[in-house]
């Protein structure tokens, strides 16, 4: 330090204290090129946080509904002419048949409140959903004891009284609407003065079943959800042994040679190959080939199972490569065969691993979208609950992932709200698939 | 009886098996466990083992084999006159199986009776109008030949699974019978189960095989298929995409293979330096709390499942985009360049988001893997922490980089929900990021679902498409590798 004081040909005539022009233009370029580091991790966080906020945003109110409530009278004299309650003559009326009960409760609510509206009984009975009449229906053909009483229910409002309830539909946007008037939103406003229209938790939506175009909000993802299980059931029960019993091969026993080498360079391969490829390997396979039935889970979950093979084996690998040699060599050496050392000892202990690579294999199964669109898992409205094991496995049915599509689809700002409810309960799920993964990783790793 | 009542038959024999063996074993040693070779659990599975994985794999095979054989029987007896022209015998053959799934449908929906199915004839019965009753809508009239070849079809079938029950069952009480024989304290029980334990493992491991396997051949098949009914020349150099379900269409790859390229450029151009820069201030820069706060939520980022970022293009980003270069004078930039939600932009931004965490994780570990020492001679000598990183690590950690960003190109060209839902269906060769554009994964989606019909080369373009997305994802994948093992610098 001292020598370069006393050289001032070395110091050029700058002061230590004082920067040259250089090292300023090279403490900014440094600055320059942190400064980018953060805003790069700023953007990432940032897209993070708007992915985030729009789908809470958008996607709670799906789980809201406003509803109506209305005592209906059942009047004898339309739902059973013959008066003796017999099962077969009330299932002959058709909702047109419940269609003027519903208008005259609409009708005789409003006079009841006194609002003066100008609307005819008809127009009133518009605000309620169309499934209105179908809920009625079911209940009188489920308690046909009820018929002349006068019963009070809860009815879905129209998706449009609907979107007025939560913000997304004004008067306004209604302009060149047929389906709405504002008389019919002035009505809306004077019967949620009175009680009478209300906005409540909407538990439909996560048991219900997909609906037709026209009655989006009583659509709901239930049976969807039903696919799903039973799709990631076919995936636990194949991928998870199928994968266990690769890896323990080629970790624990496969000699070095060409062959060993062209079933892992296969497997590296197989996790790149684009998702959408398995499912055209499904439809040639599995639909055309072997004439498995279309839209089915069991379909969905051999495609899937396919997929989630190489995360499966490439996890569990890991897992077994972490047991150390020590454990074998004792085993071995108190006599037990080498499969015995390897299940008795070896797989026990890499048991957890294994486990985390499997969740987290299945959570990636379960958010899965494009192999299912070309095994036909879209475009089928998931409208009833399967009964039985065989049924859930074969018979048609949708996926969480393929409902949300489905109804992204139809092009109307109500299913939107469904399509944006239906990502948070699938990212619910996600997120707790991964949660547990992280819970048995950190719970049960074992340091060696 | 259905295959799975077959399957859940075949289980109950092989536990029925395991206890009976077992106690086989005991009995013959007298009860005492010392006296067998093996431990008595292994002749309990050496008999369950035997029940159940001839009879598994028999059953297998013959599921498979099958469809094949009866194809190949049913084919001969449609005479080669009454194949038109422009059509092959796979294509008749596919009118025969529609016929009899239909006359399955008629039969199971109670319009026919078995026996009524298989006494139909083409002459005094519209069998079309018949099966368009439960809901089967056949494509052109059935001639004689394609229902007798169906019938034949159907009859053929019902024998085969009655025939595949039986031998897959007695295979099993053979297995079983044969193995209970064979039990007896001095039987090495255990050497023969590990044997057909590991013959199973390395029927697993060998799964991956036959997937690609599956993949390629099923693909090259219908590709072929479609090469029979397709110029060859115009799918790959054609200029047009324009499927006419009448028949007469040009199908070719480039325009959407332009768009695909296009696409995933763009999502590159977001993707590469975010995630390079995160990536670098994470692994040089960063404090250990701040790197274990960012570097989870960025993967959180990878984990989200394609269609919620679908949603996210169709929804917030594309009416976004609307908003600043569409609507005319109400727009931010008051211009008109994007009339719909749908766009190469679209899909380009939300893709390259979802691309971030996969270039940064990648490269984040090859940057840790270059030596300290590298940096700490650089840093000795004078260099500032950025130059160290531009001029010795980053060169360093070049061929691991490369191949993250070709990865990361491999997973754009392949992605299916975004482009499906943010990009559009238009194929053309445009500059203009836009415009909306289609690619190939979309139009692999668009031409498989809904009615498909195996003999149109607008549906067996499909497969073509998916070959060539299948080929290219791993050709990028193979040459990323390659580059990692041919540049990488050995520091050991």
């Amino acid at each position: 330090m001292t020598d370069t004081r006393q050289n001032p040909a070395n110091n050029k005539g700058g002061s230590l204290l004082q920067h040259s022009a250089r090292t300023r233009k090279r403490n900014a370029a440094e600055r320059r090129f942190r400064a980018y580091g953060i805003a790069a991790i700023s953007v990432g966080l940032l897209m993070l946080c708007v992915l985030v906020t729009t789908i809470v945003g958008r996607g709670t109110g799906a789980f809201q509904q406003t509803f109506v409530t209305l005592e209906v009278e059942l009047l004898e004299s339309k739902l059973d002419k013959s008066g003796t309650r017999d099962i077969d003559a009330i299932k002959k009326v058709t909702t047109f048949g419940y269609a003027p009960i519903i208008r005259a409760a609409v009708e005789a609510k409003v006079a009841e409140l006194g609002i003066d509206s100008p609307l005819k009984a008809k127009e009133m009975a518009g605000i309620l959903s169309k499934d209105a009449a179908a809920t009625l229906r079911e209940f009188v053909i489920a308690n046909p004891d009820q018929i002349g009483e006068t019963v009070e229910f809860r009815f879905l409002a129209s998706s449009r009284v609907d979107g007025y309830m939560k913000g997304r539909v004004s008067r306004d946007s209604i302009a060149n609407d047929k389906s709405i008037s504002p008389e019919q939103l002035d009505l809306v406003d004077a019967l949620v003065s009175a009680g009478v229209v209300e906005k409540t938790f909407n538990l439909a939506f996560i048991t219900g079943a997909d609906a037709s175009d026209a009655r989006p909000e009583a659509a709901g993802m239930g049976v969807s959800m039903l696919g799903s299980l039973f799709m990631m059931l076919v995936v636990l029960a194949l991928a998870l042994p199928i994968g266990v019993a690769a890896s323990i091969y080629l970790e624990e026993f496969a000699p070095k040679n060409w062959l060993t080498d062209i079933i892992e360079v296969n497997i590296s391969n197989l996790a790149a190959v684009p998702s959408i490829v398995f499912g055209i390997l499904g439809l040639a396979v599995f639909i055309n080939y072997m004439h498995l039935p279309m839209s089915a889970p069991l379909v969905g979950g051999l495609v899937l199972t396919l997929m989630t093979l190489p995360t499966v084996i490439i996890s569990t690998r890991a897992a077994l490569k972490a047991v150390p040699p020590s454990i074998r060599d004792a085993a071995l050496g108190v006599g037990a065969s080498r499969m015995q050392a390897v299940f008795h000892h070896v797989l026990p202990l890499a048991a957890p691993g294994i486990l985390t690579g499997t969740i987290i294999g299945l959570a990636q199964a379960l958010g899965e979208t494009a192999p299912l669109l070309l095994i036909g898992m879209v475009g089928f409205i998931a409208s009833n609950a399967p009964e039985t094991i065989a049924d859930g496995l074969l018979s048609p049915n949708s996926a969480m992932p393929a409902q949300i599509y489905e109804w992204a689809k139809r092009a109307d700002p109500a299913f939107y709200e469904r399509a944006w409810g239906g990502i948070i309960i699938l990212l619910i799920f996600l997120v707790t698939m991964n949660t547990v993964a992280v819970i048995l990783r950190r719970r049960f790793e074992r340091r060696w | 009886m259905p295959t799975l009542w077959l399957v859940f038959t075949l289980i109950a024999l092989a536990a029925l098996g395991f206890v009976l063996g077992r106690q086989r074993a005991l009995a013959s040693a007298g009860g005492d466990v010392k006296l067998l070779h093996s431990l008595p659990a292994y002749y309990g599975h050496n008999v369950a083992l035997s029940a159940i994985v001839p009879a598994i794999a028999v059953l297998a095979i013959w599921s498979l084999a099958q469809p094949m054989m009866i194809e190949s029987r049913v084919a001969a007896m449609i005479p080669a006159e009454s194949i038109a022209e422009n059509t092959t015998v796979s294509l008749v053959m596919s009118d025969v199986r529609r016929l009899a799934e239909g006359l399955d449908q008629a039969v199971e929906a109670g319009v026919l009776d078995a026996a009524g199915a298989n006494a139909l004839e083409a002459q005094t019965i519209d069998v079309r109008a018949l099966l368009a009753q439960v809901g089967v809508a056949l494509g052109s009239e059935v001639s004689p030949e394609v229902l007798a070849a169906a019938q034949r079809y159907r009859s053929l079938t019902a024998t085969g699974s009655i025939l595949k029950t039986v031998v897959v069952l007695l295979l099993s009480l053979g297995g079983f019978a044969w193995a209970y024989g064979r039990t007896h304290k001095d039987f090495r029980a255990r050497n023969v189960v590990e044997q057909g334990i590991m013959a199973l493992l390395i029927l697993a491991a060998s799964l991956a095989i036959l997937t690609t396997v599956g993949i390629v051949f099923s693909m090259l098949f219908e590709s072929l298929n479609f090469f029979g009914l397709h110029s060859w020349s115009d799918f790959f150099f054609g200029s047009t995409w324009a499927p006419n379900f009448r028949g007469d269409s040009e199908l070719s790859i480039l325009p959407l293979l332009w768009g695909t390229l296009y696409i995933s450029l763009i999502a590159l151009l977001v993707a590469v330096p975010v995630g390079l820069f995160a990536a670098i201030y994470l692994s040089e820069y960063a404090s250990g709390a701040v790197r274990s706060f960012a570097k989870p939520l960025l993967e959180i980022l990878a984990g989200i499942p394609t269609i919620v970022y679908g949603l996210f293009a169709l929804l917030t980003v594309g009416p976004m985009l609307v908003r600043i270069f569409g609507q005319g004078e109400d727009g931010l930039l008051g211009v008109e360049w994007m009339s719909g939600a749908t766009s190469v932009l679209t899909a380009g931004l939300v893709m390259g988001i979802m691309l971030i965490p996969f270039v940064s994780s990648l490269s984040d570990d090859i940057i840790n893997a270059v030596p300290q020492s590298m940096r700490d001679g650089s840093l000795g000598l004078g260099a500032t922490k950025s130059e160290t990183i531009r001029q010795v690590v980053l060169p360093a950690a070049l061929p691991g980089i490369v191949g993250a960003i070709l990865l990361a190109a491999s997973r754009a060209i392949g992605e299916t929900m975004i482009v499906v839902m943010g990009a559009g269906a238009i194929a053309k060769f445009s500059l203009n990021p836009l415009e909306s554009m289609t690619t190939i994964t979309t139009r692999i989606v668009s031409q498989l679902t809904g009615d498909t019909d195996f003999a149109s080369p607008e549906t067996l373009v499909a497969f073509a498409l998916g070959l060539t997305l299948f080929v290219l994802t791993l050709g990028l994948n193979v040459l990323a590798l390659y580059i990692v093992r041919k540049y990488r610098e050995q520091y050991d």
